[in-house]
């Protein structure tokens, strides 16, 4: 398993489109992908799950990767995290 | 015949059959005996919907550019949402429902969901459910999947439209907009002077009482809109427009002639616009320049600020397509009545005079900074120059110089092309016309604000009905004002524009040529009513 950790700076916090990004990109690797703040985790696949987690600008969260292709994985959510959110 | 009255936004009338704008359908439940062909159903009704958004998608990043068009592709990822579309697969499988049903309830406990959330960036989001969910309705009914179809030329009538509804109507198919909500200042409004069609906002009427295809008159000149005209009313209507026609073809002789009064006084004659995407209007118009390029509409509608690029590139776009003909780029004046989420702005008492305009500039000088970069670096491509709203004090003026001085070393160190343009300031506030002697000598010129500055003189709220009887216009105290602040920027060999309403106040412009006044920046529509006026006119008699 592989994560990482990552401070949102964007103004409104995890919003539509990068939500949607995320999702898009998610699905394209076979390992399972959650993202968790606090007590809360939703699939990175899931657009409205992630969304509804609420993550507002300056929350920490949990990237996690779990299975044969959770390098590459974790390191496109890490790249997608920086650039988007 | 029904008649409802309402305010005008534009003195235009129009009669033609109405076109009804319903925002959402409730889809009828049924039962189903055979779930793997409704299931097939939702397939393609997803595929169609998913289609039709890409192609909005495209429609949208030319005609309002990419930023506010992400909302489409948005959408679209939120119909492969698998939480969404596993609720709605299991309620067609398990309740034996029609897709239309199952995507109706769908909708709805996703779109509650989200208004339940804080935040209030995630309630906006509710709308985006209910959005996409009546789409797919629609496309499941074989109805055509936008929201709206015009067929033949048409007065719409709504209860409101966002800006994502406007870009989905066919331009040339609307003949006036009649909406129950909305405010003068709304999208629909600006929409609409742009276009030099009637429309009347806040007319207090149920949609149940307009029937499609039954002919309205829409009367912008007395704020009326007819259903079901009589003869006498129909016979009124053909022949205003008839009027109005002639006067626009006459109109357009004079086109390629100059600004000029019989006794030869010039003024420069410009328009205003909120987008790079008006320039068509204002070529067509034949405007000399852009006066007011109301930056604001940059950051509006979206979710995000714009980038430094994405600004940029509109800067640009409008400098080269006017070609060399000014272009004067009012920075950000946000607050008061146009307001974004994103600013995350308290909500005041008296927003006409809070936290607005250049005190937000001064204040977070990130945004204001990325704005002055783009301006100038957009400036070498054509004839740009900068003014900025809501000033007050000498001091406010010096902290922007400063900044900007900031700004050109930046893009001096970073090796990036840059001309720092001609800078002006709005005169709008009552300060800054009894220092404008001061304020002429340390900017290119000046333009005044009319609507902020009658407001603020007269004590009057512009947005309250109640007091229109005590609104005069042409309150001497605000044209004596214009005249103190023309005579003071002359005396330091600076330039003078009026934007706002009175500028385009055909009973005010001898007054304002006998004042000196050097350009006027009006509606495009307004461009050559406003040149035939001036020719008109003899100072000297």
């Amino acid at each position: 398993m592989k994560t990482f950790r990552y401070t949102i700076t964007d103004e409104i916090g995890i919003h539509a489109r990068p939500a949607g990004l995320l999702a898009r990109e998610a699905k394209k690797f076979a390992s399972a992908i959650t993202i968790s703040v606090g007590e809360k985790q939703a699939d990175a696949t899931k657009l409205m799950a992630v969304m509804a987690l609420g993550v507002k600008c300056g929350c920490e969260v949990e990237v996690r990767a779990e299975g044969a292709d959770e390098d590459e994985a974790i390191r496109a959510m890490t790249e997608l995290f920086e650039q988007n959110l | 015949m029904q008649s409802f009255e309402g305010k005008s936004v534009y003195k235009g009338i129009a009669m033609g059959p109405i076109a009804v704008f319903h925002r959402r359908q409730q889809a009828k439940r049924k039962r189903i005996d055979n779930p793997d062909a409704e299931m097939e159903r939702l397939e393609y009704a997803l595929e169609v919907s998913k289609q039709q958004l890409g192609e909005l998608y495209d429609k949208a990043v030319v005609q309002v550019g990419k930023v506010s068009a992400a909302i489409f592709e948005v959408h679209q990822m939120m119909l492969e949402d698998e939480d969404y579309l596993e609720a709605v697969r299991n309620m067609i499988r398990t309740e034996r429902v029609n897709a239309e049903y199952a995507v109706c309830m769908t909708g709805d406990n996703f779109s509650e969901m989200f208004a339940a959330m804080s935040d209030d960036y995630m309630k906006a989001r509710a709308a985006d459910v209910l959005d996409i969910s009546a789409r797919l309705v629609r496309n499941l009914e074989g109805q055509s999947g936008e929201q709206f179809v015009l067929t033949e030329p048409s007065v719409i009538v709504a209860e409101d439209l966002s800006p994502s509804e406007t870009m989905q109507l066919d331009k040339d198919k609307i003949l006036a907009f009649v909406t129950v909500h909305g405010s003068t200042n709304s999208h629909t409004a600006i929409l609409a002077r742009m276009m030099n069609i009637p429309a009347l906002v806040g007319v207090p009427l149920s949609l149940e009482q307009a029937r499609n295809g039954e002919i309205a008159v829409v009367d912008g000149f007395g704020g009326k809109v007819t259903f079901a005209p009589d003869a006498d009313m129909r016979k009124y209507a053909e022949q205003t427009i008839r009027e109005e026609r002639e006067k626009m073809l006459l109109l357009q002789e004079l086109k390629g002639k100059d600004n000029v009064t019989l006794d030869g006084q010039k003024i420069n004659v410009y328009a205003n616009i909120g987008s790079a995407s008006d320039i068509g209007y204002v070529l067509e118009n034949d405007a000399g320049g852009i006066g007011l390029f109301r930056s604001e509409f940059l950051y509006l509608g979206r979710e995000s600020f714009p980038t430094e690029e994405e600004q940029f590139e509109a800067y640009k776009q409008a400098a080269r397509m006017m070609a060399g003909r000014k272009v004067i780029i009012r920075t950000l004046d946000i607050g008061a009545d146009k307001q974004a989420e994103y600013f995350g702005l308290d909500k005041e008492e008296n927003p006409a005079m809070g936290y607005r305009a250049i005190r937000i500039c001064l204040s977070r000088p990130e945004i204001f900074k990325t704005q002055l970069r783009a301006i100038l670096r957009a400036a070498i491509y054509g004839n740009i120059s900068i003014m900025y709203p809501m000033i007050i004090a000498t001091e406010e003026v010096t902290q922007i110089m400063a900044m900007v001085e900031d700004v050109k070393q930046e893009l001096e160190e970073q090796g990036i092309q840059y001309k720092v343009p001609e800078q002006g300031i709005m005169i709008e506030t009552p300060a800054a016309v009894m220092i404008s002697d001061k304020l002429a000598q340390m900017v290119d010129f000046f333009s005044i604000g009319t609507n902020d500055l009658t407001q603020y003189t007269l004590a009057i709220d512009r947005q309250n009905e109640k007091l229109d009887e005590f609104y005069n216009p042409h309150h001497e105290a605000v044209l004596r004002m214009i005249k103190l602040v023309v005579d003071n920027a002359h005396q330091y060999g600076k330039w003078v524009g009026i934007c706002g309403e009175l500028a385009a106040d055909l009973q005010l412009v001898e007054r304002f040529l006998e004042m000196g006044v050097d350009e006027l920046s009006v509606a495009p529509s307004m461009v050559l009513k406003l040149r035939k006026k001036i020719r008109e006119i003899c100072l000297r008699d």
